[in-house]
Parts: C-alpha cells; structure tokens; sequence
C-alpha cells in the first residue's frame, strides 16, 4: 500500500514536471518542421517561472470566481494525472476514479475555464467560452466512447486496470481498437487546442478558441493555466500511449520496473510529440463551422470502434 | 413502523388545513408567511416517515370516504415511501423559499395561493399512497387542478392563460389514457384496487396495451416527446416556487406512475417495451437539451433542460426493463437505480434553480436572458448557491448529478449479450446519445449561469438588483448542500434505493457490488468503482495546496485595472454574448431542428430590425393538424345545433322511433 501511493505521488509529480518539457518539444518539433530557428527546449519553463512572478492584474469587475478557476483547472488536471497510468499502473487513485470520472474531470476544467472566461464581460472572453464549450459538446463524447471501447475490452472501467490488460495480458490484435485510435487522435487535436481545430500560436483573435478564454489572465494566474494545458498534453499523450502502445508500463508498484519505464516513456513521448508536431505543421486550421464535421467523424468512429467490439468481439 | 400510513395521511390533513387556514385571510402577507413555514414542517415529517418506511413491510388501509361501497384504499410500501422521501424533502426546501418569496403582487392573493400550493401538495401525497384507481385518479385530478391554477397565477395576462389551457388540455388527455390504462389492468372483472389488478394475469395485446397507455399518460405529465409542448409554456407562467414544485416534484410522480404500473402492477415485461421506452427517453433527451440551447428566456431554459432530464430518466426505466424481461435483475438493478437517483437529483438541483431564477426575477423584473449579467457581484448568495446546482445537473463529478449518469454508464457499459441482436447493436448506439445529451448539458447549463450571474451587467437598472432574503438564502442553502450530500454517499443513497429494487425486481445491488460507504462499486471491485469523497478530497486538497505554495514561493499581490480584451478602448455591456448568440453554434448545427423564423435587416434600413426565433417544429407538424381537424369535426357536429326548439323536437322523434324499431 506504502509503496503503490508512493507510485501514485511520483507518477504526479513526474507528469507536473515533464509536462512543460513536452510542450517545449513540440514546440520545437515545430519550429524545425517549418524551417525556423527553434526556442529552447526549456521555454516553457522559463515562460511559468516569469508568470508567477509578475504582479497579477484583475480586471475591475472580475469576481472570486475568476481567480478562483485557474486553481480548480489546475487542480483537475493534476487530479486527471493521478489516474493516468504514465509509469506504472500502481495507482491508488485510479480506484476512486475511473475512466468515467477522468473525462468528468476534464468537463469539470472546461466548464471553471469556460464560466471564468465570461465572468469579465468581454466580446472575445464570451467569444472564446462559447467556442470552447461548443468544441467540448462533440469532443467529450468521443473520448468517452474510446474509453468504453477499451473499458469492454478489459471488462473494467478502471484506466489501471485496462493498461493491464492491453499491456501484460495475452497479445491480441483487436480492429475495434484501430478504429478507437484514430477517433482518439482528432479528440485529441481538439481537445489539446492544437491545428486542425485551433492553434496554439495563434493571437488573431477571431480565430483562436482557446487563448481567447487566457486574454483576461496575467501572471501567476496564467501561470497555472499555461502549465495545466500542458498537463491537460499530457494526460492525454500518456492516455493514448497507455491505450494504443501500453508497452514498458511497469505494472505493481516495483520500484525497479517504474524507473525502468520512465526511458521507455520518454522516448514514447518525444516520438508522440513530434508526431503531433509533424501532424500540425501539415495541416491547415479549419474553420470554427468545420469543427463540428472533425468531431462528429471522431465520434462516429469512437462508436464504430464500440460496435465493432461488441458484434465482432474483436 | 405501524403509524407510517396514518402519518401520511395526517400530513395530508394537515396541508390541506393549512391550505384552508390560508384562505381565511386572503391578504394578509403574515399567514403566508407564518403558515408556510408549519407546511415546512409537515414536509420534513413526511420525508422522515418515507426514509423509515423505505425498509419497512408494506401496510394498507381503508378510509371510508368516498362513494358509498368505493372506499379509499391507501398503501405504503418502498416504492410510494421513497417518492414520498422525495416529495417530503423538496417541498420542505420549497415551501421555506415561498415563506420568504410570496408577495402581494404576484397577481393573485397571496391566501389562495397557499390554499392552492397546499392542496397541490396534499394530492401528490395522496397520488402516492393511492392503492386503487378511484383515489388515484381523484388525486391525479386534484394535482392537475391545483398545479393549473398555480400556474394562471397571474391570469390577467393572456399569454399565461393560454400557457395554462394547454397545460390542462395535454394533462386531461394524459389522464384519459391512464384511465384506459386501468381499465385494461382490470382485466373485465369491474374490480378497481390495485390489488385486485396484482392478481389479474393479462393474456394477449392486454399487457402491451396497458404498457403504451400507461407511458403515453404519465409520459404527458413527465414531458415526453411529443407530449412535452406544455412543459416550456407553463414553466415560465408560473411563479418559481410552483416552477420548482412541478419541474422537481410532480414530474417525478408520472415517473412514479410508470414504475407502479410496469413493475408493480403488471408481472411480466417485454423486452421490446423497454426498447420502445429507451429510445423515446433519449430522444427526448436530446431533444430537450437541444431546444434548451437556444432558448433566451431563463426558465424556459430550465423547463427544456427538465425535459432533458426526464427523458434520461426515461431511458434509464426503459433499460431496466430491457434487462429484467432478459433476466439480468442485477443490470435491471443498477439501470432501475439510476432512474431513481436521477429522479432524486433532478428534484434537488432543478428546485435549487428555478427557485433561484425566482430571486433574479423578484430582484430584476426580468426573465430574459438579453437583459441579465452580471448578478454574481448584487447577489453572491443566490449566484454562488446556484453555480452548485449548475456544476450538478451538468453532470460534474463530485456532485450528484455525475453519480446517476455514471450508474447508469455502467449499467450500458457492462451489458452482457442479450439474447436480441438487435438491441446489441442498440445499445452502444444508446450510450453514445446518452453521453451526447450530457455533454450538451454542460453547454446549456455554463450558457445559463454565464450569462445571468456572470459578465456585466447588461441593463443599467441591474445595478439595484438585492440579494435573497433570509428564508430564500436558507432554502436555496439547503437545497444545495442536498446536491453535495447526495453526491458525496452514493452507497448509502443506493441503499435506500435498494428496497425499492428489492420490492419491483426481487434483486438488491448494494448486496451485489463490494461497495463500502466512502467506494461505489455496483458489480465489482475490478470492473468499476468510484468514490466520490475521495475525489472532492483530493480535489479540494490539491486547489488549497496549489494555492498556499504559489502564495508562499512566489506571492499573492494583485492589481486591478480596467479589462484587456485585447486592447479595444471602448467596452460596453452589449459587446457581450447574448444569449441568442452563445445558442447560436447549436442553433446552426442543429438546424434542421428547429423552425427557425429570420429577420434580416436590408443595407438601405433607416430603422435596422434584427429578429431570429427558434421554435418547434413539432408544434407545426402535429398539434396544429390535430387542433385544424378537431374544429373541422367541431364544425361538423355543430351543423345539429340549430337553435330551433322544432328541431330538436325533430331529434327526440327520431331517437325514439330508432329506440322503438332497436329494442322492439
């Protein structure tokens, strides 16, 4: 018991610390991708440490409830981290929230980022909200029906547990899976704010979705806000890793194995990562009224996905 | 537990006293609030003898009221005492919020309101413990009254008179179809208890007929597609505490209805009832949280969103049936346990909102959304008790709203393969809808908190807007901390629940699961668990920690200033989202939905007029058709009356010489 919650907290605070190390990859990915000179790996880091430094600036008429979201947003993703296996499946925490719960955790984000995002009263904040909440309508859904997808395969709904399976149980080869995949992929894109659905470069402001919600924000305030859309990158690279390549996952709580997987996950991660970048660079933004064709294929499939499962039990 | 019953009924005695005593001095503000208060009271005692009867055996009793030889049969067992649980709690909430919120300009005095509300009450008690068709019918009829009267509250209005003509109308053709339903339950033998119908063993179309009947009646009082055209109308009439009342309380007792009938009075099930019932149930679902999308009135908002919340509830019965016609009673469990616990929820976090639209109304004057914002800062109270019923019904763990669709998840997720393909194949298909209805609750419910509570305000007479009174802060406290509290021990909620599964399906899924108080685990450990105090523990733990390092590594000085928005120098309230606007990505991809009528301006306009409404399109594909042929018909039968007496002499002949020729 001693050691798995000492599996649960390491696996947290490894996810706290390599998650702005993913976005700085990613980013430089990008920037190499497109022929520019690339940032420091280390941007990210540097960009929240100058954040929570800085004077916050409130607007005049914000409520509490707009500083209190940044810590609820951060606060569900680091919860959303102690349930993904990352290193090992040794989670205590996974039994008091599945996979169910993880995607509740991620509305629950959306929504306290979303109603913040209103609470000043501006054109691009409302603007931005909308958006968000429109794209998440579609989005959730689908991941929730990856999740099921995987949960029938294992016969559990706990994210632990289904590692497990996919990861130590006897190999299997299952279509329904492929389908999963790729439905998984474009939630991803859109959930994450990334091209095809919004770009996180952006600051024309009738474009983007997800930074326009941020515009209010300064200081430590978005701090914590930029390091929990890298949390929120995160989670769901080491959900997809976990559910399409479960491999090198150490499973029970042995201290040996979880720092033998610790390599493993970062060499999945970087290529993960310049896969996502090599995926950005080659496609084009799509219009807002596009997203909805996007997810709805991304549903479709997730169902298609179940479908195949449960009538070919494959 | 023997005095369970005679409780019930002193409590029903008892309100509809108060009713009467409120009636004496029509005007006088204090009986309300004095007299609303001892309602309150009755309430919380009726919730007390449901909890205990919940596990008691069940006990019957006859009143000799009534026609001579048709005296009142009343029974309370599980399933009446969890409703009542259910009724007993909500209007305890309800009844102190209307101490506090009644005033003498709600159009009618404020003593008949309180006989009103109070007999309305009394018959949804009276629905419940009614063991045969006579008094359930009477008490039925009573509850339709009441709640119309309440609901042409302010008749001077025409728009509030015909809202409530059509609720009357839809009421009295679901209660004909109930009727029916009892009639075929009796099964030719004339005899109307419900213990008479338990013995009866119906061969042939009789079960399906009185299955249909019986969802088409109750599904007119709960708001099921297509007879939820009243629901949108009557809620935004009413005053908020009745909104509350009818939208948390009485939808539920047509849930009642439904149960009563399938599980209880009839003994076997179909299997493709249950499909029939799901796919109705989700497709109000989704119909429901879609139209509520695009609605820019607040408590039609709420009164879409309840539909929504029906027709899970809805789908969640038709799943158990689904399962218990297949023999799963475990599945049939959990399915039948998440209808119940969303009924309880829904009944907490929608009472919490209507009654809290009922503060925004009496502190603004205004119920449409384009002219709210902002009340966040003029009345913290009723904004921040409201954003707990916000995150509840848009399903956000820890709270309660997440528990029930969870449970119910599960009971999708863990189907076995049923002996029919083709509700296989149904199934995933029915998850998927499911989870799209919440998912778009979730929009609709940060619509409706962001733009009432949050933002600027977007009326310059916003800015006297008070917050709630004393008894108001308290009921909408209470109601709120019912959401956290039902969300935080699940387990010992399905327990309760249990002896309801244990009484309709023989089956207990607290014995079934390895759940303990603080873990929920309905099948097994390894399958699936959740515990809900651990997660606001964890959450909680996590914000406080995260605040207290920023603060003390680095630290907590703030600034303020004028807003960013990107630099734009001139800001003003009507920048803002409307509501119509922030519908509009869900009017656009929707919008073969709707019936959508557009008004654009042209460039050459001196006085440029943008108007856009959203309707049903329901209302003109079916109930205009059905009211044209109902005149036509009118028409036809009215050619009779001639208004000579001659005539109708004429007829009298008639009718005798065919009497004479029939029976001669």
């Amino acid at each position: 018991m001693l050691g798995a919650l000492a599996s649960q907290i390491l696996q947290v605070a490894v996810a706290l610390a390599l998650a702005p190390l993913l976005v700085g990859w990613v980013d430089q990915c990008r920037a190499w991708l497109s022929n520019r000179r690339a940032p420091s790996i280390l941007l990210p880091y540097r960009t929240i440490h100058k954040l929570f430094v800085k004077d916050a600036v409130v607007a005049d008429n914000a409520s509490p409830l707009f500083r209190l979201a940044p810590y609820v947003v951060f606060g569900a993703m680091a919860c959303a981290a102690a349930i993904v296996p990352s290193l090992g499946t040794a989670l205590p925490f996974g039994t008091a929230a599945d996979t169910i719960a993880l995607v509740g955790l991620f509305a629950l984000a959306r929504v306290f980022i979303a109603l913040a995002a209103m609470d000043i009263g501006t054109a691009f904040g409302t603007l931005g909200a909308r958006r968000e909440m429109f794209i998440g309508f579609l989005a959730e859904p689908a991941l929730l029906m990856v999740l099921f997808t995987a949960s029938l395969i294992s016969g559990s709904t706990s994210l632990p547990t289904i590692v497990d399976t996919l990861a130590h149980g006897p190999l299997g080869i299952y279509p329904s899976l492929a389908f999963a995949g790729v439905a998984f992929t474009m939630v991803s894109l859109a959930e994450n704010a990334r091209v095809p659905i919004d770009n996180p470069a952006t600051h024309l402001e009738l474009t983007m979705i997800h930074e326009a919600m941020l515009l209010e924000y300064s200081a430590r305030h978005l701090a914590l806000l930029e390091w929990a859309s890298a949390l929120k990158l995160f989670n769901y690279s080491c959900i997809g890793l976990a559910l399409f390549v479960p491999f090198g996952v150490a499973s029970g709580a042995n201290a040996l194995a979880i720092l033998g997987a610790a390599p493993v996950l970062i060499a999945k991660l970087a290529v993960g990562g310049a896969l996502l970048a090599l995926i950005e660079t080659l496609s084009a933004k799509l219009r807002i009224f596009r997203a909805p064709e996007f997810l709805a294929t991304a549903f479709l499939l997730a169902v298609l996905a179940m479908l195949v499962k449960l009538l070919l039990g494959a | 537990m023997t005095g369970a019953l005679p409780g019930v009924v002193a409590a029903i005695v008892g309100w509809l006293a108060i009713g009467v005593l409120c009636i004496l001095k029509p005007h006088d503000l204090r009986v309300v609030r004095v007299l609303f208060p001892a309602g309150a009271v009755i309430a919380v005692a009726l919730a007390g003898i449901g909890l205990a009867a919940l596990a008691a055996a069940p006990q019957s009793m006859v009143l000799p009221l009534g026609l001579p030889d048709l005296p009142f049969h009343l029974r309370l067992d599980p399933l009446a005492a969890f409703f009542l649980l259910l009724l007993g709690s909500a209007s305890t909430c309800i009844s102190l919020f209307s101490s506090g919120y009644f005033r003498n300009e709600e159009g009618a005095a404020p003593g008949l309101l309180g006989l009103q509300y109070h007999v309305f009450l009394a018959a949804m008690a009276l629905v419940l413990v009614a063991d045969d068709a006579y008094v359930f019918m009477i008490a039925w009829e009573t509850m339709a009254l009441a709640s119309y009267f309440l609901v042409t509250t302010d008749h001077r209005k025409p728009a509030i008179r015909s809202a409530g003509y059509l609720y009357l109308l839809i009421a009295h053709v679901g209660a004909i179809a109930i009727l029916l339903c009892f009639g075929v339950l009796q099964g030719g033998r004339g005899d109307y208890t419900f213990d008479a119908m338990r013995g009866v063993t119906l061969g042939g179309i009789a079960p399906s007929l009185a299955f249909f009947l019986a969802l088409a009646g109750f599904g007119a009082k709960a708001g099921l597609l297509p007879l939820h055209m009243w629901l949108p109308e009557a809620h935004p009439a009413a005053p908020s505490p009745v909104s509350a009342l009818m939208s948390g309380v009485m939808l539920k007792t047509a849930i009642y209805g439904m149960l009563r009938v399938t599980f209880d009075l009839m003994h076997v099930q179909l299997w493709w009832w249950g499909v029939a019932a799901l796919a109705l149930g989700l497709l109000t679902a989704l119909f429901g949280v879609i139209f509520a999308a695009v609605q820019t009135d607040m408590k039609r908002l709420l009164a879409y969103s309840s539909i929504e919340n029906i027709g899970i509830i809805v789908a969640a019965f038709g799943l158990a049936i689904v399962f218990q016609a297949n023999d799963k009673p475990l599945l049939a469990g959990i399915a039948l346990t998440a209808a119940l616990y969303h009924s309880l929820n829904h009944a907490f976090f929608k009472s919490l909102l209507f009654l809290a639209t009922g503060s925004v109304l009496h502190a603004t004057n205004e119920r449409s959304l384009g002219r709210l914002g902002g009340l966040i800062h003029r009345m913290p109270w009723v904004a921040w008790l409201a954003l707990v019923g916000t995150l509840a019904i848009a399903g956000l763990p820890p709270l309660n709203g997440f528990v029930s669709e969870w449970l119910l998840l599960q009971a999708f997720l863990f189907t076995p393969s049923l002996p029919q393909s083709f509700v296989n194949m149904l199934v995933p298909l029915a998850a998927a809808a499911l989870v799209l209805a919440v998912a778009l609750a979730a929009y609709v419910m940060v619509k409706f908190y962001g733009v009432v509570f949050l933002g600027r305000p977007r009326e310059p007479a916003l800015v006297h807007a008070h917050d709630a009174g004393g008894l108001e802060r308290a009921a909408l406290l209470l109601l709120a901390l019912g959401c956290v509290l039902l969300g935080l021990i699940p387990t010992n909620v399905i327990g309760a629940i249990d002896h309801v599964n244990a009484q309709l399906l023989g089956t207990s899924v607290r014995a079934a699961g390895e759940s303990t108080w603080w873990l929920l685990a309905p099948v097994a450990l390894e399958r699936s668990s959740y515990s809900p105090p651990i997660v606001l523990v964890v959450i909680v733990g996590v914000v406080l920690a995260t605040m207290i390092v920023v603060h003390r590594v680095w630290h907590g000085r703030v600034r303020r200033a004028p807003a960013w928005d990107c630099g734009f120098p001139l800001q003003t309230p009507r920048m803002q989202d409307t509501a119509e606007g922030f519908g509009q990505p869900i009017r656009q991809v929707f919008e073969p939905f709707f019936h959508i009528e557009r008004h654009l301006p042209s460039p050459s306009d001196t006085t440029p007029v943008y108007f856009m409404r959203a309707s049903d399109r329901l209302w003109t594909w079916l109930y205009v058709p059905i009211a044209r042929t109902v005149e036509v018909l009118a028409r036809v039968v009215g050619l009779l009356q001639q208004g000579r007496i001659g005539v109708y002499l004429g007829y009298s002949f008639v009718t005798l010489i065919a009497l004479l020729l029939f029976v001669g």
